[in-house]
């Protein structure tokens, strides 16, 4: 199981990042878990400074920016494999 | 065997790079060549393909609007993509590194330096609130920060720069950094930090900070994508402007605004600001009617009072950063910033 979060506060990206990443998601053949992290307590536990974040088994990936599709779905593999 | 492969995946690099420069340089040349036949072109179809006589009217106003679209679009591309790539050396994160453990002062204007170079979204505004205040940065140097990123914003300083030149541009700069290190220093003094909510201070942030390390080919990258996000967001309002801009150049007559927007009107500045604060997202339409407006009496300092207003006093950002300020500091951020761009349009109308 790969636990993916996106953190952000309903800004415009932040919700894109989260739709750019379910549609990748859906592609996948393993179980992919997604939440939505929005209260800035539990954001600003993962050491960023500005949103949307990406978060995937507990290691942050991106933040501040929307990362391309292809960087989203290696880290999601690579977290996948990791975990086998 | 691993060294042979590393081997391969290092000239494999390299054929990278070399491509990465030869596309780059033709890029390059390719940018210079259409800015320098911009005008010619324009001048071109204006006059020979269209038939419009010299001097006229309508000539004047789509020459003008043939002119400006291109230019502006194309320095915008250029030096957002510049800008950016800069920007990639820069994050949040490692702006917090370099800002702590900075005095009141020192601080203020690394702070306010910083906000130029650093990528930074009104968006993201509580996060980068909570993490600098946490980690111990004075709430003066936090705001001289918030203050000097969304003031001195790229697109304005590239449509000043092409539209007014370097100087007009290098003057928006000068006072906006003047501007946040002022307003920064003076809420340090004040000693409001009973007026940010309280969960702010209830917050752990630990020091360490996520901090990317990146290729030269993935900071152009970024930066084409960002040009792509920040023209695609910005086009139509430059060309709606330009072309609101080329009718005032060719219909209204000279002087025709000296009276009410010259530097005589003492009042001009002040409702210049007012003005200026809900009209944020659009800037990039904004500046070339602006420019209209001057060439036809209006006073250069009223001008940046109402540019810096209109990016830097914004709504959404005031709304966003009331989340984590208490009403009073809300008041005393409006108050201060209002307050420093209106003596700085006085000081350029007077000075200039």
């Amino acid at each position: 199981m790969v636990t993916v979060k996106v953190l952000g506060s309903g800004c415009p990206s932040c919700k894109r990042l989260e739709a750019i990443v379910r549609t990748i998601a859906q592609r996948k053949t393993y179980p992919i878990e997604i939440q939505k992290v929005t209260e800035f307590m539990d954001i600003m536990h993962y050491r960023i400074l500005a949103t949307p974040g990406l978060v995937i088994n507990e290691v942050v990936k991106s933040a501040g920016r929307i990362p391309s599709d292809a960087d989203i779905s290696a880290w999601l593999d690579a977290a996948a494999d990791h975990h086998h | 065997m691993e060294q042979s492969t590393m081997l391969e995946t290092a000239s494999e690099q390299q054929t990278l790079r070399h491509r990465t420069t030869l596309l780059m340089g033709l890029a390059v040349l390719a940018w210079w060549l259409a800015y320098r036949s911009v005008q010619p072109l324009a001048a071109w179809l204006t006059y020979d393909l269209l038939g419009l006589a010299r001097g006229s009217h309508l000539g004047e106003s789509v020459a003008f609007f043939l002119y400006d679209v291109p230019k502006i679009l194309l320095l915008l591309s250029g030096m957002i993509f510049a800008i950016s790539v800069i920007r990639t050396f820069f994050s949040p994160e490692r702006t917090r590194l370099l800002l702590g453990g900075k005095r009141q002062g020192v601080g203020n204007v690394l702070a306010a330096m910083l906000g130029i170079v650093t990528p930074f979204c009104s968006c993201s505004a509580v996060p980068l609130f909570i993490g600098f205040v946490e980690s111990g940065i004075p709430l003066g140097v936090t705001f001289s920060f918030l203050i000097a990123a969304p003031t001195i914003n790229e697109v304005a300083m590239v449509m000043l720069y092409g539209l007014f030149g370097l100087r007009v541009a290098a003057m928006y700069v000068g006072s906006g950094l003047v501007i946040a290190i002022v307003a920064g220093i003076i809420i340090g003094r004040l000693h409001l930090e009973r007026y940010v909510e309280d969960f702010v201070w209830q917050i752990q942030v630990s020091n360490d900070v996520f901090i990317e390390h990146l290729t030269w080919e993935q900071r152009i990258a970024r930066a084409v994508e960002s040009v792509r996000e920040i023209v695609g967001k910005v086009w139509l309002y430059v060309i709606i402007g330009i072309a609101v801009g080329a009718a005032i150049h060719g219909y209204v007559p000279e002087s025709a605004l000296a009276d009410i927007m010259g530097r005589n009107q003492w009042w001009s500045v002040p409702a210049a600001v007012v003005l200026g604060i809900p009209l944020y997202s659009n800037a990039a339409g904004v500046i070339p009617i602006v420019h209209a407006l001057m060439e036809k009496g209006a006073a250069l300092g009223t001008v940046l009072a109402f540019m810096m207003a209109v990016v830097g006093l914004s709504l959404p950002e005031t709304i966003i950063l009331r989340r984590v300020l208490k009403p009073q500091l809300i008041a005393v951020f409006l108050g201060t910033v209002a307050i420093a761009i209106i003596v700085t349009g006085y000081l350029f109308n007077l000075v200039v």
